[in-house]
C-alpha cells in the first residue's frame, strides 16, 4: 500500500493546511487545500517579510537560486510527468518548465544592462535608470497548462527580485503545490514564493484589494475576473500585467513588466 | 592656534558643492537691476571700489593720474562720490599719500611678496611694515598657496597672524589667490583660515592669475564670513577682484552681497570691489540711466 | 593739495530694493474667447458653455475658452482617429520633421509662451522663461528624433501606435506637461486629444495656433478644454486607446477604475511626499538651495516637491537658522516681475485647500515660521512655511499640501532615514544630501520612489525618466522608457 502525500500549501517557506481547515477535489481523489483570506494574508505577510532580503541578493545570486530550482525541478520531473497525466505532452511541459528556470536564471544579471540606460541630460548631472523590484507580486496562474503555466510567470517575477504570492490553477493545483516542494529545496528564502490553492472567485477579490501588494500577474484571469481584478487594484494603484496569449512567452519582458524604474540623478563636479 | 586644533578645524570644513554653488551664483547673476536701484547700485559700486594699478611699469605719474580719477571720477560732476581707495605697490604708497592727503580716499597697499607670496615671512612682515610706514591706510597680503596646497595650514595661519600683529589696527585683507586653490571646498578652508588667523576682509585674487574672481567663488567666501559671524559675532569685509570689468558684473557682486550677508555688508566698511578698467564702465551706466542715450568711450578720462 | 571727498547724497541713505522689473506682455495677444481646437480646426462648444480662465495673481478674467461636453469629446476622438489612419501610416522620418518644427516654433515664440504661462497659472516668470518653455520645447525635439528610429527603440519588438491617446493634464506645469503627453504620442504614431486643466488652459491652446502655424494635419493634435466631467468622458471614450493622466492619486485611482476592463493602455502620474534627507555632512548651503528649490519651485505645486524634510539631528539647529535666514530673501509676489521668486498660488480652491491643511498642523501642535513678506493684497498667495516639531503621524507630514509648505522631521541613523522617508504610500521621489559617496549609493537603493535627487533636486530633462512607485502612480514619462507608453509590442 502507498504512503499518500497530504498536499498542503506552501506559506512563509513551510507546508501548511489552510486556516480554514478547508479543502476540495479538483483533482482526482486528492484532498487540496481549499486556501482563505486569511492564508492569503498571511502569505502576503510572508513575502512583504521576505522582499527586502530577496530584492537586495546579489543577481548573480538570485541567478544560482533559480538554477537551482532547475536543478530540482528536473530531479523530479517523473513525478511531474505522472501529475500532469502522463506521456508526452505532460513530459514535454516539464521540460519547458525546467528550461524556464534555466533561462530566466541567466537573466537576473542581464536586466539592468538589457532595461538600464544612462541619460545624457542637458547640465553637469550624472543620470542613470535602472530596473528594480515593484515588491510584492500576485500571481494568478493560468488554468492550463497546471505547471508550465505558473512557472512562465513565476520565474521572471523572481528574476527581477520580486516576491510573489501564486494562485494555483484552481482545477488543476497539484502540480503547483508539488512546486512549492522543489522550491522550498531550492535555497530561496522562506516567504519569497508562497503557493496558494482554492477558489479563485473566492481569493481573486482579496488578493486585488490587498493594500500590501503591489503588482498583480493576472494571466490567469479571465476577461471578466481581469476587469474585476484592474477595479480592486486601483484601491492602492496596484501595477496589472495583462500578459494575454503572449503569457508564455519567454521574454525579459516579463520580468521587466513586474519591475519600476529608478532615476537618479547627481551632480559631476569637483 | 594650536596645531591640532588646526588641523581639525580644516578637516571638519564642510564641504561645498560645485554644481549646487555655480547654479546659485547663476540664479542670482539673473537678478533684474533697474532704475532706482540699478543707480543705488552703481553708486555703491563706486564708494567700494579699490582702484588698483600693480604693474611693474607703474610710476609715480601714473598713480598720481589714479588718484585723481579715484577723488573726482567724473570731473564736474558732484553727484559721483570717490572711490573707497587706491591700491599701490608698496614702493608707491607715499606717492599716492601725498596726492591723497584729505581727500578721504584711503591707500592700499599689497604686501608680503606679492602676487606669489614666496618669499620669507621675515621679509614679508618687513614689507607690511615699510608700506605702514610710508602711509598705508590698509594692506592686502597674499596667503602663501604653496605651504596651503602643501597642507601646512599651520605656516599660513601664522603668518596671517604676524602680518597682522604688524598691522595693528590696521585693516588687513587677506588674498586667497582662489584661481590657484583648484577646488570650493580649498577656498571654503583657506577663507575660514584666514578669518581665523585675524583677517580684516578676505579677498578673492590678485588678479595675476586667471580665473581672478568669480561669482560662485564669492558666493562661497560671503557663505563662510557669514558663518563666521554667527559662530563669532565678528563681521569680516569681503572683496573680490580681478576680471571685473562691467557695471553688469558689479551689480551681480552687489546682489550676491545683499542675498547673502544682507544690508550689513552692503558698504566700503565691509565690502571692496578691486578693480581698473570697472569704474569707466559705472560711469557711462550712469550717464546712460541719466541721459537715455548709450554712451561712447571717448566721452571718459582713461587714467 | 586737500580736495575734498565728495559728499554723499540722499540716495545713498537708502536700502537696496529692487525696483519693479515687470516682463513685458504688450507682445502677447489674448483673445476674449476661445473655441475648441479639433481636427485642425477652432470650432465652437457644442455644450455653448464658456468659463473664465483667471490669472491668479491678480484676480482678473484673462479669457473664456469653452467647456467640452460628450459631444464635443466624440468629434475630438473621431477627428484624432481618422487623422491616426494617415499619421501613423507617415513615415517615421515625416512624423519627426512634424515635431521637429512644433519644437522649433515653441523656441521662437517661447516668451509669448512664458508670459501666458505665467499670467493664467502664476508662476514666477523666471520659472516659466527658463524651465517650463525650454523643457517643454526640448522635450518635443528629443522625441522627434525618435520618430523614425522606433525599431531601434524597440528591436524585435514590432512597435506599433495604439490609437488615439486620450490625455489630461495638471495646472502646475501646464506647457511641460503638454509636452511630456504629447511629444511621445506623436513620435510613436497615435493622434491626441488632450484636455489641459480647468485653470490653466491658455498655454494649450497656444500650442493650438502652433500647430497651424507649423501645418501639422488636421485632427493629429486636439485640444480640448473644460473641467473633470470633460476629463471624464474623454477617458471613458471606447475609441481612446491609451489613457494618459497626471494629477491627483484621488482621480488616478478613478480613472483605473474607470477603464478597468477596457483593455485601454494606461499610465498615471500622481501625487507624491518626497523625503529630502539632509545628512550631517552635506554640504549644507547648497543642502539649503536645495531645499528652498524643493519645496518652493513653483509655489510647491510639484508632485515630485521635497515636501518633507528629514534633518540629522545633529545638524537640525545651524540648518533650521540658515534656512529661516534664507527664507528671508525669498522675493514673493507679482509673478512677472523678473526677480519674484514664489508667485501665486494657482487658484482659490488649492488657496483653501493649502490653508486648511497649515490650520491642521498648528492644531495638531507642529511649530509654524514664515518671513515676514508682504503679500500683494489681490489674488491668491501663501508665504513660505515650515512647520517645525512635525511627528510623522501629523497630516502635514503624511498628506500632499501642494503648496508652499515644508515638514521637517529629524532622524538619527541612515536606517532611521530611509524607515521614515519610504513610510509613506507614495513613492514619486526623494532627496539625499550628504558628501559620502557610498552613503548616496545605499541611500538611493533604499528608496522606495522612481527619482531621487542626490545633492541636487528637482532636475528634469528629456532624457530622464520620471514617474512614480507604489500610489504615486506608474509608467514613466521621458527618456526611451517615455516611449514605451506609446507603442503597443510584441
Amino acid at each position: 500500500m502507498d504512503v499518500r502525500k497530504t498536499y498542503k500549501l506552501f506559506a512563509a517557506g513551510e507546508f501548511v493546511r489552510s486556516e480554514s481547515g478547508r479543502t476540495y477535489q479538483p483533482d482526482g481523489p486528492h484532498n487540496v487545500p481549499r486556501g482563505s483570506r486569511k492564508d492569503l494574508r498571511d502569505m502576503v505577510k510572508a513575502a512583504r517579510g521576505a522582499f527586502p532580503g530577496w530584492s537586495r541578493r546579489t543577481a548573480m545570486n538570485r541567478g544560482q537560486v533559480l538554477y537551482r530550482a532547475a536543478e530540482m525541478l528536473d530531479g523530479r520531473r517523473a513525478e511531474f510527468r505522472d501529475l500532469l497525466g502522463g506521456g508526452r505532452p505532460a513530459g514535454g511541459q516539464v521540460d519547458a518548465a525546467v528550461e524556464t528556470w534555466v533561462w530566466y536564471a541567466g537573466w537576473t544579471d542581464k536586466l539592468h544592462q538589457f532595461a538600464g540606460t544612462v541619460n545624457p541630460v542637458a547640465g553637469p548631472y550624472f543620470n542613470f535608470t535602472l530596473p528594480e523590484p515593484t515588491g510584492v507580486v500576485g500571481v494568478v496562474a493560468p488554468e492550463e497548462p497546471a505547471l508550465l503555466g505558473l512557472v512562465r510567470r513565476l520565474a521572471p517575477a523572481l528574476c527581477g527580485g520580486n516576491t510573489v504570492v501564486a494562485l494555483a490553477s484552481e482545477r488543476a493545483p497539484l502540480a503547483a503545490l508539488t512546486l512549492g516542494e522543489v522550491l522550498a529545496t531550492s535555497d530561496l528564502p522562506p516567504g519569497v514564493v508562497n503557493v496558494l490553492s482554492g477558489k479563485r472567485q473566492e481569493l481573486l477579490p482579496w488578493l486585488a484589494a490587498h493594500m500590501d501588494v503591489n503588482a498583480i500577474d493576472a494571466a490567469g484571469c479571465t476577461a471578466a475576473q481581469l476587469a474585476q481584478v484592474q477595479e480592486a487594484a486601483a484601491g492602492n494603484l496596484k501595477r496589472v500585467v495583462q500578459s494575454g496569449p503572449g503569457a508564455e512567452a519567454l521574454s525579459p519582458h516579463a520580468a521587466l513588466d513586474l519591475m519600476e524604474f529608478k532615476t537618479v540623478w547627481h551632480p559631476i563636479g569637483v | 592656534m594650536s596645531l591640532t586644533h588646526l588641523g581639525s578645524l580644516m578637516r571638519g570644513v564642510r564641504s561645498v558643492d560645485q554644481v549646487g554653488v555655480e547654479e546659485r551664483a547663476a540664479a542670482l547673476a539673473k537678478r533684474s537691476i533697474k532704475k532706482a536701484s540699478k543707480l543705488w547700485a552703481l553708486d555703491l559700486a563706486i564708494r567700494c571700489i579699490d582702484l588698483t594699478t600693480l604693474e611693474g611699469a607703474d610710476t609715480p605719474g601714473k598713480v598720481t593720474a589714479l588718484c585723481a580719477k579715484g577723488v573726482r571720477p567724473q570731473p564736474g560732476d558732484a553727484s559721483i562720490p570717490s572711490v573707497a581707495a587706491i591700491c599701490v605697490y608698496p614702493s608707491l604708497v607715499a606717492t599716492a599719500v601725498a596726492h591723497l592727503r584729505g581727500s578721504g580716499v584711503r591707500v592700499a597697499s599689497v604686501a608680503t611678496a606679492f602676487p606669489s607670496g614666496q618669499s620669507f615671512t621675515s621679509i614679508k612682515v618687513a614689507e607690511t611694515r615699510e608700506a605702514l610706514a610710508a602711509g598705508a591706510d590698509e594692506i592686502d597680503m597674499v596667503i602663501d598657496r604653496g605651504a596651503f596646497l602643501s597642507g601646512d595650514y599651520q605656516r599660513v595661519y601664522d603668518e596671517i597672524g604676524s602680518v597682522k600683529e604688524a598691522c595693528g589696527s590696521t585693516p588687513l585683507k587677506v588674498i586667497l589667490e582662489t584661481g590657484e586653490l583648484g577646488t570650493y571646498d580649498n577656498v571654503r578652508r583657506a577663507s575660514i583660515l584666514a578669518m581665523a588667523a585675524g583677517a580684516d576682509f578676505i579677498k578673492t585674487s590678485t588678479g595675476k592669475i586667471t580665473p581672478a574672481a568669480t561669482l560662485p567663488v564669492s558666493v562661497v567666501m560671503m557663505e563662510c564670513i557669514r558663518d563666521f559671524s554667527r559662530e563669532t559675532g565678528k563681521q569680516i569685509g569681503f572683496k573680490p577682484a580681478g576680471g571685473i570689468r562691467t557695471s553688469k558684473q558689479a551689480i551681480a557682486y552687489l546682489v550676491v552681497l545683499y542675498e547673502t550677508l544682507g544690508p550689513d555688508w552692503m558698504t566700503p566698511e565691509r565690502f571692496r570691489l578691486g578693480a581698473s578698467s570697472l569704474l569707466n564702465d559705472i560711469l557711462m551706466q550712469i550717464q546712460k540711466e541719466r541721459s537715455g542715450a548709450y554712451q561712447g568711450a571717448d566721452y571718459f578720462s582713461v587714467d | 593739495m586737500a580736495i575734498a571727498k565728495r559728499p554723499s547724497t540722499e540716495m545713498r541713505e537708502r536700502r537696496f530694493e529692487y525696483a519693479a522689473a515687470p516682463e513685458a506682455t504688450d507682445h502677447l495677444k489674448i483673445a476674449d474667447s476661445y473655441s475648441l481646437f479639433i481636427g485642425g480646426r477652432f470650432v465652437e462648444p457644442h455644450s455653448r458653455r464658456r468659463f473664465a480662465t483667471v490669472n491668479p495673481a491678480t484676480g482678473q478674467t484673462l479669457s473664456e475658452v469653452a467647456e467640452a461636453d460628450d459631444a464635443d469629446v466624440d468629434r475630438a476622438v473621431t477627428a484624432a482617429a481618422d487623422a491616426f489612419r494617415s499619421w501613423s501610416r507617415l513615415s517615421g522620418a515625416k512624423r519627426a520633421r512634424h515635431i521637429f518644427r512644433l519644437s522649433r516654433l515653441m523656441q521662437e515664440r517661447a516668451r509669448e509662451l512664458a508670459v501666458l504661462e505665467t499670467m493664467d497659472g502664476g508662476k514666477p516668470i523666471k520659472e516659466s522663461r527658463d524651465v517650463d518653455v525650454p523643457l517643454a520645447a526640448a522635450h518635443f525635439f528629443y522625441y522627434a528624433g525618435w520618430a523614425d528610429k522606433l525599431e531601434w527603440a524597440f528591436p524585435n519588438r514590432r512597435p506599433r501606435p495604439l490609437g488615439v491617446a486620450g490625455q489630461v493634464i495638471p495646472w502646475n506645469f501646464p506647457l511641460l506637461m503638454l509636452a511630456w503627453k504629447i511629444a511621445p504620442a506623436l513620435a510613436a504614431g497615435n493622434t491626441v486629444v488632450l484636455k489641459p486643466a480647468e485653470t490653466t488652459p491658455l498655454s494649450a491652446l497656444a500650442f493650438a495656433d502652433i500647430c497651424q502655424q507649423a501645418d501639422l494635419p488636421p485632427g493629429v493634435v486636439n485640444i480640448l478644454t473644460g473641467a473633470g466631467s470633460t476629463g471624464a468622458s474623454l477617458v471613458g471614450h471606447p475609441d481612446v486607446r491609451k489613457v494618459a493622466f497626471t494629477g491627483s492619486t484621488e482621480v488616478g485611482k478613478e480613472i483605473q477604475r474607470a477603464t478597468a476592463g477596457s483593455g485601454k493602455h494606461l499610465t498615471l502620474e500622481l501625487g507624491g511626499k518626497a523625503a529630502n534627507i539632509v545628512f550631517e555632512d552635506a554640504p549644507l548651503d547648497q543642502a539649503i538651495e536645495g531645499i528652498v528649490n524643493g519645496i518652493y519651485f513653483n509655489q510647491g505645486h510639484v508632485c515630485c516637491a521635497g515636501s518633507r524634510l528629514l534633518v540629522q539631528e545633529s545638524i537640525l539647529e545651524p540648518l533650521l537658522a540658515k534656512l529661516k535666514s534664507r527664507l528671508g530673501t525669498l522675493r514673493v509676489g507679482d509673478p512677472l516681475d523678473k526677480n519674484t521668486d514664489v508667485g501665486a498660488i494657482n487658484s482659490r480652491a488649492q488657496l483653501e485647500k493649502i490653508e486648511g491643511l497649515v490650520n491642521s498642523g498648528i492644531e495638531e501642535g507642529a511649530e509654524i515660521y514664515q518671513p515676514a513678506c508682504d503679500l500683494p493684497e489681490r489674488g491668491y498667495w501663501f508665504r513660505p512655511t515650515i512647520f517645525t516639531n512635525v511627528a510623522q503621524s501629523y497630516r502635514i507630514a503624511r498628506e500632499e499640501i501642494f503648496g508652499p509648505v515644508l515638514s521637517v522631521l529629524t532622524f538619527r541613523t541612515p536606517d532611521e532615514a530611509v524607515e521614515k522617508a519610504n513610510n509613506t504610500p507614495y513613492g514619486l521621489s526623494a532627496g539625499v544630501w550628504t558628501d559620502k559617496g557610498s552613503r548616496i549609493l545605499w541611500l538611493a537603493e533604499r528608496m522606495r520612489a522612481g527619482v531621487v535627487w542626490a545633492n541636487t533636486f528637482n532636475r528634469f530633462d528629456p532624457t530622464s525618466p520620471f514617474g512614480g512607485y507604489k500610489e504615486s502612480g506608474f509608467g514613466r514619462e521621458g527618456g526611451l522608457h517615455g516611449l514605451a507608453a506609446y507603442v503597443e509590442l510584441d
